[in-house]
């Protein structure tokens, strides 16, 4: 079973684009990115769900660097966005760590699946614009070698188009949500 | 995001207009022949051939702002008047009321049923009128043509679109709040019960399958809503059983139009970077606008069908009040276009936007777009 916990406040409400949530752990400290429309918002955060730092990025296709607490952009690659009449959304793919640095990557979705694998738990994390976030148990079977599937809690975020879910840690514990239209990063922990 | 979201927007922000112009004209005991005419000259306005020929390009949403302007005009295109604190309530309901629609459409597909809706509404207001009626009809042939062949993923990007161009507008209405599909916060209700969309499983099965395809286990699960198996497919004829009620009337004399307007959102990050970033597409919209002029004929308010003013609210008391505590952060900013008194110089007015098309100007423009816009104000 889990639990609401403390929300994080964000500047920008989320858009309504697939995946639109990227977690990364590092060390004690959260680091989340969310689309809001023209512009992506990097937020740093503590246990217990503390905002810290919250910046504002360009929604450009590309890769950036930034400080670990996301205040300076230390490197920005764009990527070549190609045909520009063909104007796709962004999202933020990805957030990584490297050293002192963390990575953000915003690309144009190739898929409209919402869910977020954690592979020590065997837990996977879907979410739907029916309002859900459901977590459930990959196997495989002993006996027959097969993969089943097991539906482990079912969650409802009331009146809300959800558009983001990732685990925060690696034992799937906890994970946070975004939904359109939704000025704050919903956060929920096992009790 | 997707170039063909325009014709649904304007469509549908159209058709929610003429429910609300419909049940003010009857609420305020405007004569019927007056108020018939005006709903005739509006809509025969908004299915002008050239303006739909125009809207259904392929192309980028336009700007709040221009969009606004739009419907200012269309509202004006008879013998009507609105006073900018009416017409901003106006806009206020048509926008909160097809955000609803497009949010609870089951499948993206559906927004395309709601249009429908709206357009089968349009055709009763015009029944006496057989130009009009081909209009709308041939314009219902043009969705088809242009709709009926898109895939599940592509009405996704229209309908994300769409939810872009309406993400913090978080306007209260009267009308939703009673009938609690709208919450005190403002935020619309989502329901977990009720009809699956069409073509979709009631959730609460998970099916194993083996390497060959074949169903090996099923095991069921509490999913947590209350919903049940979709009935029947609504139709995308050009007539027949639409299904879904989205689009469709929910105004009568008996349910008056109100807004409440403390619900605004807070968050002005987003209005601030729509008015400073510099609009690339300005020069398109005030092409648009400049054929929607030139279609209009300006209706003398002293000639035989005399000029009177419709009133959003109960009082005219009310209406000076909205206009003075309007909260900033709703302020829609309209394109000044003065209304033009005579033919003659709309033709000027489409002359102008004409030259400017030509590309050899002598001196440094930074923006198109930006100089029409400046020159726009200055008439």
């Amino acid at each position: 079973m889990f639990r609401r916990e403390r929300s994080i406040p964000l500047r920008g409400s989320a858009a309504a684009l697939c995946n639109n949530l990227s977690v990364l752990q590092q060390r004690n400290l959260t680091h989340f990115g969310v689309v809001h429309g023209p512009s992506a918002q990097l937020l740093s955060a503590a246990p217990e769900g503390v905002p810290l730092a919250q910046r504002q990025l360009h929604a450009k296709e590309g890769a950036g660097m930034y400080e670990s607490d996301g205040s300076v952009m230390v490197y920005w690659h764009a990527l070549d966005s190609g045909d520009a009449s063909l104007v796709q959304a962004v999202f933020a793919r990805g957030i990584a760590a490297s050293g002192h640095f963390i990575c953000v990557e915003l690309l144009t979705p190739d898929t409209s699946h919402r869910h977020c694998h954690e592979p020590a738990q065997g837990q996977l994390l879907s979410a739907a614009e029916d309002t859900f976030v459901h977590i459930w148990k990959l196997s495989r079977s002993p006996e027959s070698g097969y993969i089943e599937v097991e539906h482990c809690h079912g969650a409802c975020v009331p009146d809300t188009q959800v558009c983001g879910a990732r685990f925060c840690d690696p034992s799937g514990s906890s994970f946070a949500v975004t939904g359109y239209d939704l000025a704050e990063i919903l956060r929920f922990s096992s009790m | 995001m997707s170039v063909r979201t325009l014709p649904l927007l304007f469509l549908n922000l159209g058709g929610e207009m003429l429910y609300i112009l419909d049940q003010r004209l009857r609420a305020q005991n405007i004569p019927g022949d007056k108020a018939r005419k005006v709903l005739n000259d509006i809509i025969s306005t908004m299915f002008n051939r050239k303006f739909m020929e125009e809207l259904f390009k392929p192309q980028e949403l336009y700007s709040k702002k221009a969009l606004r302007t739009v419907y200012d005009r269309l509202a004006h295109a008879s013998i009507m008047r609105l006073n900018q604190a009416s017409m901003d309530k106006l806009y206020d309901l048509m926008t909160m009321a097809f955000k609803y629609q497009v949010l609870l459409c089951p499948r993206p597909r559906d927004v395309l049923l709601v249009t429908f809706n709206h357009l089968d509404a349009i055709k009763g207001f015009i029944q006496d009128s057989p130009t009009i009626l081909h209009q709308v009809d041939e314009t219902f042939r043009q969705l088809t043509e242009t709709y009926g062949g898109l895939s599940a993923g592509e009405f996704q990007m229209i309908r994300q679109t769409l939810l872009s161009f309406f993400q913090d507008l978080h306007i209260r209405v009267s009308i939703f709040l009673k009938d609690r599909v709208q919450n005190s916060n403002g935020r619309f209700v989502l329901p977990v019960s009720g009809p699956v969309p069409w073509g979709t499983e009631v959730p609460g099965l998970i099916r194993m399958f083996n390497r060959k395809g074949e169903e090996v286990r099923k095991a069921e699960f509490k999913h947590g809503g209350n919903y049940v198996a979709a009935p029947k497919e609504g139709s995308f004829e050009l007539y027949g059983d639409r299904v879904l009620k989205l689009g469709t009337n929910m105004y009568s004399v008996n349910r008056p139009v109100e807004t409440h307007m403390s619900g605004a959102s807070k968050n002005l990050a987003s209005q601030t970077q729509e008015s400073i970033a510099p609009n690339p597409l300005a020069k398109e919209e005030l092409n648009l606008l400049a054929r929607l002029m030139g279609g209009m004929e300006i209706k003398k308010p002293s000639g035989p069908e005399p000029g009177f003013r419709l009133n959003l609210f109960t009082t005219d008391e009310e209406e000076e009040q909205a206009a003075l505590t309007r909260p900033e952060e709703l302020s829609y900013e309209v394109i000044n276009i003065q209304a033009t008194q005579d033919q003659q110089r709309n033709e000027e007015l489409a002359q102008i936007m004409g030259e400017f098309e030509v590309m050899d100007q002598p001196r440094r423009i930074t923006s198109k777009g930006d100089d029409l816009l400046a020159m726009m104000d200055e008439l």
